[in-house]
């Protein structure tokens, strides 16, 4: 038995600080991003996501150049680019491309802050850190902020639930109800700021989309109701980050490096494997279905 | 709670008082006078471009008119009124959400609310009454993005409804169905109107399917409203008139066609079915 939990979780996994505190910090900020996901998924607004997460990065690496919390940066910046393409386009068309710029000049300006801190604070590691995350070196002092951000994302998203639904839905028809329809979507792309942000600090700006949008898309195959949607869309999304962070830990015992693999690898790696199943699931009754309808 | 609101005999349910809509000099709608009472089925017809949906945003309260006045039940116009249902053209949904269709219909009843929604087994009732009083209980729990256009169309009457309306308002119900599901669902709301006393007012392109259960049509063309039983509106005189040029208005086998007529310049044209008008300016 314990020869069979030594060879799952590499000796000292649950003595090590730094990792309890990764599964404590990945494991709020998966399913409060698998939550928003859903509805990131079904209002369409995953390049949205992406774009905020890319202005963020820009933010994290000013932050590491003034020498604060990388989140303080991901967060404010994440902030105003959300209110950005908010403000700038209304219609459909309008909105892509103004996303689209936004993200290109993040990008631009994420290089340039990238390539000052390698050169001005002397943490070569900053880009890798930013852009693809690192976990196992987050402060637990952090935790507190994390779970304060989750905490207002939480209460904003309860308390749009119905009229977010129903904008998501049909905003003329939202509009028609009474719903305050831009005010609602301000509060959802604010929250998804908030979750962004959470995202991206965890697992890197480029690859907190997948956490985002990735258990969503998955959990949105195997169920048609949007309360359980949420609940498997955030079980993924938790279940994608631990498993990532055991593999990351247990690889550092891999040949033929021993380094460590990053965990971010990991959980995006698994996100798409459910991904992958829940389609190959969507495939399989159907055609049972078909065979034993042939058979009558 | 819901308290029923009391309409005397008589009282008109919506009544536009010579309102006019003008944006950059240009008026969209000019002196419309209407006047809709309890029960009535209104068929609201006319081309593309005459202001079907201006007017439809007026009643909803989303747009003020320049001049005049709109009034629901003697009240100012106002956006979120629930003595008014509004049924949109088309649902565009993502077929993979997470959506039954009780939980689209149940969104009629307090979507607009803040918060989640509490099961309760009053709510539930009243989303199942509705769901069966439209024919839509025996896919309930089937996802809305996989339901056909009529199904969907089923639905968003029934989310409408459920605010206790006195009026309903359709847009372009029946553009996107098949012709037997665009009968089904005029029959349907032709229906409920009558037996809870609603009036209805239906936006359409071809007025056809309307002809055996609207009591009125409201025909509206270049920004100006008439309004009358069928055969005293769809006559060349009246219609000729109101576009300004000649028009005919062709009885073919009990189906009404309004074409343009001899020195229009569309001669022989269709009007209000834009399938043609790209056609006739060519």
């Amino acid at each position: 038995m314990i020869y069979f939990l030594n060879l799952l979780f590499a000796p000292g996994f649950f003595q090590n600080t730094q990792v309890l505190n990764a599964l404590l910090l990945g494991g709020v900020v998966a399913a409060i991003s698998g939550v928003v996901g859903v509805f990131v998924v079904i209002r369409g607004q995953s390049f949205v996501g992406h774009a905020i997460a890319d202005f963020g990065g820009a933010g994290a690496a000013i932050a590491v150049l003034m020498g604060i919390n990388t989140l303080w940066g991901f967060l404010g910046f994440g902030v105003l680019s959300a209110a950005g393409v908010e403000l700038m386009g209304n219609r459909a068309r309008e909105h892509d491309l103004a996303t689209g710029i936004v993200l290109s000049v993040a990008l631009g300006v994420e290089s340039l802050f990238l390539y000052l801190d390698t050169h001005f604070t002397g943490q070569a590691g900053a880009p890798m850190m930013i852009l693809f995350g690192s976990i196992f070196l987050i402060k637990p002092s952090t935790l507190s902020i994390v779970v304060a951000l989750t905490a207002a994302t939480t209460a904003i998203i309860i308390t749009i639930y119905r009229p977010l639904l129903l904008c998501s839905i049909d905003p003329d028809l939202a509009l028609t109800r009474g719903v305050p329809v831009r005010i609602v979507k301000l509060l959802f792309i604010l929250l998804l700021s908030f979750v962004v942000a959470e995202g991206s600090f965890i697992i890197g700006a480029l690859l907190s989309t997948a956490l985002l949008i990735g258990p969503a898309a998955s959990a949105t195959r195997i169920t048609h109701k949007m309360g359980l949607a949420m609940l498997y869309s955030a079980v993924l999304g938790m279940s994608a980050m631990w498993i990532g962070i055991v593999l990351a830990y247990d690889s550092f015992l891999w040949p033929p490096v021993r380094r460590g693999w990053p965990v971010s690898f990991f959980v995006c790696a698994l996100i798409l494997l459910f991904y992958l199943l829940t389609r190959l699931r969507d495939k399989l009754p159907r055609s049972g279905i078909m065979m034993s309808g042939g058979g009558t | 709670m819901i308290s029923p609101v009391k309409v005397k005999k008589g009282d008109a349910i919506l009544s536009i008082d010579n309102i006019r809509v003008q944006f950059n000099q240009r008026y969209i709608l000019k002196d419309v006078n209407v006047q809709v009472f309890p029960g009535e089925f209104i068929g609201l017809i006319g081309p593309n471009g005459a202001g079907k949906s201006t007017l439809f945003k007026v009643i909803l309260g989303l747009l003020s008119p320049t001049q005049g006045s709109v009034r629901v039940l003697g009240r100012t116009a106002k956006r979120g009124d629930r003595l008014i249902g509004y049924v949109p053209q088309k649902l565009f949904l993502d077929p993979n959400i997470p959506l039954r269709a009780r939980d689209l219909v149940a969104l009629g009843l307090d979507g607009h609310r803040w918060g989640i929604p509490l099961p309760r087994k009053e709510r539930k009732k009243r989303v199942d009454d509705m769901l069966k009083a439209v024919d839509a209980y025996r896919f309930a729990d089937s996802p809305v993005g996989q339901l056909s256009g009529g199904e969907q169309q089923r639905l968003l009457i029934a989310q409408a409804l459920l605010t206790d309306p006195q009026l309903l308002l359709l847009d372009e119900p029946l553009s996107n169905l098949d012709i037997k599901s665009a009968y089904e669902v005029v029959n349907l709301v032709s229906r409920i109107g009558r037996e809870k006393g609603i009036a209805v007012i239906l936006v359409a392109h071809d007025m056809n399917p309307l002809l055996s259960v609207m009591d009125r049509v409201l025909y509206l063309a270049e920004g100006k409203a008439v309004m009358g039983k069928v055969e005293d509106i769809f006559r060349n005189d009246v219609l000729s008139g109101l576009y300004g040029y000649p028009v005919e208005v062709l009885h073919v086998n009990g189906r009404i066609m309004v074409v343009g007529g001899k020195n229009s310049g569309i001669n022989g044209y269709p009007l209000e079915c834009n399938c043609c008008q790209s056609e006739a300016a060519t």
